[in-house]
């Protein structure tokens, strides 16, 4: 079946060269078990999970833009401390009693979209949006900046920054006991 | 009664069909499946619930891991060949162009410039069990990670004329400060918008 001709040649001198006729029918029964085995293969190995990603703009600090003023009662700000515990309050410093929340259903989301709401009824439209402002202190992880940017998207904050810490709040962080 | 006589068919079919598609997928496979990469990393990233992909190709990945270290990957060997050798230029090593060769398949990588030499010439078992010191990004001196990521920035611009994308892969338990740097180096460069890489949240346990 699968054999190679080799005879002919010199023999046949003057005569036709007839070939035999061979069927051409191949079994292929090994070739299709040992194709079906390798997409097995692969099939299993492949990898489906594509890694996902969140897309962050920090604010160009190169440019002295004019900035325009905002009332302090429709700024919040978020406090990273340590131990996965956050610290936020609304306004100015020291105005508001400060609130110590874990990351999560009931504690920070809560707090954003209670906050969101009560800053939208109290101003009139179109600025009634708050504004969140994110300060990560040294004793926070990556998990925890990147749990309350998740946090912003999904209450839908619309404005927000990541601003460097001061020494006044780390020094409150300090007072609660999360830095 | 007359015995009811079953014709005897030949139990051999055609499976020609059968073998065309089944090597139409194996090609399918074969083509679509990546070689796994050795991550030195072992970053674990955070959750989040975004669900943005990241790009294949054209992609700068900055990773911080292993208690604050920082890793380089860049994708395309063609910019990464482009690279070293522009890093070459900056730092004065030389690189054969074997060690050329074998930074182009190095996906990830985290030795400071005066290590990358001898971490290019040793094979594969040791580069394994070697720990990589991490590339240093001083914001003051030493700031070799800002010149990665300007070097291979040019050599995108100037093999492909696209803007190399950039992406931040950091392990969860990783520190802010750490990340804090990698933003500033990348802010300095003008580099305001770049992704982090993040992994989808698993469903909650009941």
């Amino acid at each position: 079946m699968a054999e190679l001709d080799t005879s002919g040649g010199g023999k046949h001198k003057g005569g036709k060269v007839r070939s035999k006729k061979v069927s051409t029918r191949v079994d292929l029964t090994a070739m299709v078990d040992l194709a079906f085995l390798l997409i097995t293969f692969f099939m299993l190995t492949t990898t489906l999970s594509k890694k996902k990603a969140m897309d962050l703009a920090m604010p160009d600090n190169s440019v002295k833009t004019s900035q325009l003023p905002v009332a302090a009662t429709r700024s919040m700000t978020v406090l990273l401390g340590s131990n996965n515990k956050v610290e936020w309050y609304v306004g100015e410093p020291g105005k508001s009693a400060p609130t110590v929340d874990n990351y999560g259903k009931d504690g920070l989301r809560k707090a954003l979209i209670e906050n969101g709401k009560k800053v939208a009824e109290t101003h009139a439209a179109p600025n009634n949006f708050m504004i969140v402002l994110i300060k990560p202190s040294d004793k926070s992880t990556y998990e925890n900046l990147v749990t309350t940017l998740d946090e912003m998207s999904i209450t839908g904050v619309q404005s927000y920054a990541i601003v460097k810490i001061t020494q006044p709040e780390i020094d409150e962080l300090k007072k609660q006991k999360i830095y | 009664m007359p015995r009811v006589k079953v014709a005897r068919k030949s139990t051999s079919i055609d499976m020609t069909a059968m073998c065309d598609v089944a090597f139409l997928l194996l090609t399918f496979f074969i083509l679509t499946a990546k070689p796994k990469v050795e991550d030195p990393t072992k970053a674990e990233v955070p959750f989040s619930s975004k669900e943005i992909l990241v790009p294949e190709d054209n992609l700068a990945t900055i990773t911080v891991g292993g208690g604050g270290k920082l890793f380089y990957s860049v994708t395309g060997s063609d910019i990464r060949t482009e690279t070293l050798k522009g890093m070459g230029e900056k730092y004065k090593v030389d690189f054969t162009p074997e060690e050329q060769a074998r930074f182009a398949v190095t996906e990830v990588f985290g030795v400071p410039m005066a290590n990358l030499k001898s971490f290019l010439d040793m094979d594969a078992e040791q580069k394994k069990t070697y720990q990589q010191p991490g590339i240093p990004a001083d914001t003051t001196g030493n700031n070799e990670l800002s010149n990665w990521i300007l070097i291979s920035r040019k050599a995108d611009r100037a093999l492909h004329d696209k803007d190399l994308q950039i992406a931040i892969k950091g392990d969860r338990r990783e520190q802010y400060p750490i990340i804090n740097t990698v933003i500033d180096v990348l802010g300095k460069q003008k580099i305001f918008k770049f992704s982090l890489i993040t992994d989808l949240r698993p469903a909650p346990k009941k």
